[in-house]
């Protein structure tokens, strides 16, 4: 590690601080005006994963582009950043898929369009295709994912997946585990903060990784221990096995109105994309 | 109050171990209905692990509790119609109030042990909306449980188990990580319940508070009572509060002479 030990634990402490503000940024943009926060969280959830499904169902390179910006539209609509996407989704995917669609581009068989330098490796015009088809389409359906969670408080999105059918218990680990992730944070970034005040001169490597391994281990240990306690008050407070939600969502107008623009959306990119 | 009537909690002789480790020894009790009363220890003296049992979280390993006449075990507590009444009738504010905030919004807080004890619609939105208003966190309402300060958490925590109502209130170290505005009002509040037929069992260290919450105070150490009277008679006996960890010696100086006495922190009033 060529950090300082000092940029060692500060950084590590900013990236908890970055989680929190993440968090907080989010809850913003959910709390603001916007066309896609007007409407009924299970209207959200069913269109965005409509939209999302028909991308994945689309083979046509076009009609993905189209729902990239449909996506893009909706993001701006709901008074959503587009840099803040850029920086969230697109360069992220761009990196990782980008990586794994690449080999497509020079062993996928087709016509050569071009020779590629050094490598001396041809690149073909399906390969392009193949890697452009995949890229795109998790560009798309990451955009979409991240607009709906930007603008739906995570409550909102936990209730509509209940009031969607979706099994009680697993709306309840989700719902739990993004609590806890939270607490966890918060007590690592004690754990770094009381380390960052008793520091002084420099941490070699191993003490750096044992420090890290440390800290992991005794957030494991909290874990464990806080998943018992958070059991007996669960029990405490009528905890059966069964889980209850209560679900006070009302469809308006405007609501059918969103659902239906979404079917035709996805239903048009379905049809045109086969 | 009688001899005869039948106790809230009825504990004889239990004993309680953490993997060999002992935390509850050889300990009676009985509280009756309407009473409150004050656990008051120094840390590791029992008190959590007390109010787990009494409110059926954990079973000692020696011994029997009884809750308003009836066994308190794992096995009626199976009993789905038993778990019911009793969940109803008996609540239990934890310490930490992280671990009993574990749903998404404060709402959804507030409204987790009606909707488990199978409330109405109508009711839940009517008492969690009462209970907001009562603990002064309507504007929380929508927040995270990770956007709450300490003292907004244990406000929660406490609202998430007034809005049952429940006929006895279990409140574990309940003023702790309050502010001095937030620790009074609670301390209203449960002078409030005086006289209403709630039974309150309420564990702490803080010795300016038991005489406001408290008809009658437990002393605790080594996981058993060691003492037991009325606020005036134990607060009296600094012997006993010091044998307790409860107060500490207090070590000055007099010009050239220095010596030491019990010292506590009275109320502003008392002095």
């Amino acid at each position: 590690m060529s950090m300082s030990e000092e940029s060692f634990i500060e950084s590590t402490l900013r990236g908890f601080a970055r989680a929190f503000s993440k968090a907080l940024i989010s809850e913003q943009a959910a709390s603001q005006p916007g066309l896609l926060q007007s409407f009924d969280p299970r209207v959200r959830l069913v269109g965005v994963m409509g939209l999302a499904i028909s991308t994945v169902l689309c083979r046509k390179l076009a009609v993905i582009a189209a729902l990239m910006v449909l996506a893009i539209l909706l993001a701006i609509a709901s008074r959503l950043s587009v840099w803040s996407l850029a920086r969230r989704v697109w360069f992220a995917v761009l990196g990782f898929t980008g990586l794994i669609a690449l080999p497509a581009v020079f062993i996928t068989p087709g016509s050569r369009i071009v020779l590629a330098p050094v490598l001396h490796l041809s690149i073909s015009a399906s390969g392009v295709r193949t890697a452009a088809l995949l890229v795109l389409r998790v560009e798309t359906t990451a955009t979409l994912t991240t607009v709906l969670v930007l603008c739906t408080p995570w409550a909102h999105i936990l209730r509509a997946l209940r009031s969607l059918r979706m099994p009680a218990e697993i709306v309840t680990m989700l719902a739990m585990t993004h609590r806890y992730v939270f607490l966890l944070i918060e007590t690592a970034n004690q754990m770094f903060e009381s380390r960052l005040s008793r520091t002084v001169g420099k941490l070699t490597g191993p003490e750096k990784r044992r420090m890290t391994a440390r800290t992991a281990g005794v957030l494991l240990s909290k874990s464990v221990e806080l998943s018992h306690e958070v059991y007996l008050a669960m029990l405490s407070r009528g905890f059966d096995g069964e889980v209850r939600v209560l679900n006070d969502f009302r469809l308006k107008a405007h609501d059918y109105l969103g659902l239906t623009g979404f079917a035709c959306a996805a239903g048009l990119a379905i049809w045109m994309g086969r | 109050m009688t001899e005869t009537s039948t106790p809230a909690f009825e504990v004889n002789d239990i004993t309680f171990d953490y993997e060999g480790i002992p935390a509850i020894r050889g300990l009676s009790l009985r509280i009756e209905k309407g009473e409150r009363v004050a656990l008051l220890g120094a840390n590791g003296s029992g008190k959590s692990t007390l109010l787990r049992i009494l409110d059926g979280l954990c079973f000692p390993t020696t011994g029997s509790v009884s809750f308003a006449g009836n066994p308190l075990t794992p096995e009626s507590l199976r009993r789905n119609g038993y778990a019911l009444t009793f969940r109803r009738q008996a609540a239990l504010v934890f310490q930490n109030p992280d671990v009993q905030l574990f749903n998404p919004t404060v709402f959804d807080e507030i409204a987790y042990g009606p909707l488990q004890l199978r409330w109405s619609k109508e009711d839940i939105l009517r008492r969690v909306g009462e209970t907001l208003a009562l603990m002064g966190i309507s504007h929380l309402k929508e927040r995270p449980s990770y956007r709450l300060s300490g003292g907004e958490k244990k406000r929660v925590a406490l609202a998430s188990v007034l809005v049952l109502n429940p006929e006895v209130l279990l409140l574990d170290e309940p003023t702790v990580t309050l502010d001095p505005r937030s620790q009074s009002q609670l301390v209203d509040l449960i002078q409030q319940w005086k006289g209403t037929g709630k039974t309150v069992v309420t564990a702490t260290h803080q010795l300016d508070i038991v005489e406001d919450i408290a008809d009658r105070i437990l002393v605790m150490e080594a996981g058993t009572v060691i003492a037991a009277g009325t606020p005036s008679e134990i607060l009296a006996d600094h012997a006993l509060l010091l044998r307790a960890n409860l107060v500490h010696a207090h070590r000055h100086a007099h010009g050239n002479i220095v010596h030491s006495h019990p010292h506590r922190h009275p109320h502003s009033h008392d002095v």
